[in-house]
């Protein structure tokens, strides 16, 4: 009987310290010893089943969260670098390139990561910065647009990200975007595939537990684009949903769909009021 | 030389003679290990930075031997006495042939 019982114990501790491991810590985020982070927050009211918002950072183990807090230590910074070449290169019939229009990105783009999606009103629909910068290639450079979810565009959106790092996400839910809104939110709660799984099931009910060997998180997109460690590449919000929603094993919707942007819109709006990460660095 | 290869590095600017710093280094390199095989079920073949050394003013002060196990923009951390002011000079060996050069000034004060 003491055998029974001790090893009831060990599977008690064993229970305990599982939990620990994937529960969200209290560390603190500063990047570069200057951009301080907001990492946890109240949820907005228009989020039902969230009280406080987690980012992502604190479900990674230490060795993971250290990579993110130095600039040379981030290799997402990597694609970032290569995307400030590119800005800097003339592309398309027009001979232009994003700095003939934008001048440098470190001032003209900062904040702009933190309202997309958002709606465009020649295009009467919520864009994606994807769906932008596209649209800046071929309207006004004469270039051919990128692939949505390929390494060109990410790093772009990467660079975009990085300087508005620290400020809070901030995407309108209201306007002309909230049709769209409310379809992403549709989304969120539907269903899918073999295992009959909605984003909902796993980021909201259960963060914080494990998924096989890895902690759910919220599943916040202000980390994004994202350096996984699994892959050792910048991962876009769209193909981090494919992902998702193969894992349920249902037919996903293609990157850059209307239904990826529009739950791309509704999952920024979960995360309204974290700071902006993008490019973190992620399991 | 592979695609998009690219030495960074990060030394302090000065330091104390006698000083202990970290030195950081990392390169951009795909590190294929010519274990995987491509869509057409060939291998593809093994291209790795297979050597990384750092001198300084001349005097080695790491050398190492690289295999095909590390992954992609190998990352290498280490400390180094700085005795007097000088430069640290980071070389990595391509299996193509490629050599990637990149020094850094360090003062003393």
């Amino acid at each position: 009987m003491k055998f029974k019982a001790m090893t009831a114990l060990a599977g008690a501790l064993a229970m305990v310290t599982g939990g620990a491991l994937a529960d969200a810590d209290d560390d603190t985020l500063t990047i570069n010893e200057e951009i301080e982070i907001i990492t946890k927050t109240d949820a907005p009211a228009y989020i039902d089943g969230l009280s406080e918002l987690i980012s992502g950072w604190h479900f990674r183990s230490d060795e993971t969260q250290q990579l993110e807090t130095d600039d040379f230590d981030n290799p997402g910074m990597l694609g970032v670098e290569a995307a400030m070449e590119v800005w800097e290169t003339a592309d398309g019939s027009e001979g232009k390139s994003c700095a003939d229009c934008h001048e440098s990105a470190e001032e003209t783009m900062v904040g702009v990561r933190a309202v997309y999606p958002k709606w465009n009103d020649n295009a009467e629909a919520v864009w994606t910065l994807e769906m932008a910068i596209n649209g800046c290639r071929t309207e006004r450079m004469g270039a051919e647009a990128w692939k949505y979810d390929g390494d060109d565009i990410t790093n772009m959106v990467a660079l975009i990200s990085s300087v508005s790092r620290g400020m809070p996400m901030s995407v309108a839910v209201d306007g002309p975007a909230q049709a769209t809104w409310e379809e992403g939110k549709e989304l969120y709660y539907t269903r899918t595939g073999q295992l009959d799984l909605s984003c909902a099931n796993c980021h909201e009910d259960n963060y914080g537990n494990m998924i096989r060997a890895d902690h759910l998180s919220q599943g916040h997109t202000n980390g994004f684009p994202t350096y996984r460690l699994k892959n050792a590449k910048l991962n876009s919000v769209h193909a981090r949903f494919k992902g998702c929603v193969r894992d349920t094993r249902a037919e996903t919707y293609a990157p850059g769909s209307p239904e990826f942007v529009a739950l791309e819109l509704y999952v920024a709006s979960r995360g309204n009021g974290l700071s902006i990460e993008g490019p973190a660095v992620r399991n | 030389m592979a695609d998009g290869v690219k030495p960074r590095v990060k030394v302090p600017k000065k330091a104390a003679a006698g000083d202990t710093i970290t030195i950081k280094t990392l390169i951009s390199h795909k590190m294929e290990s010519g274990q995987r095989k491509g869509k057409d079920g060939n291998l593809i073949p093994r291209s790795i930075i297979n050597r990384f050394t750092c001198e300084f003013n001349g005097k080695s002060v790491i050398d190492v031997t690289m295999e095909p196990a590390i992954s992609t923009n190998p990352y290498v951390e280490f400390d180094s006495m700085v005795p007097e002011a000088g430069e640290f000079k980071f070389t990595w060996y391509d299996d193509d042939g490629s050599v990637y050069e990149t020094a850094k000034q360090i003062a003393i004060g």
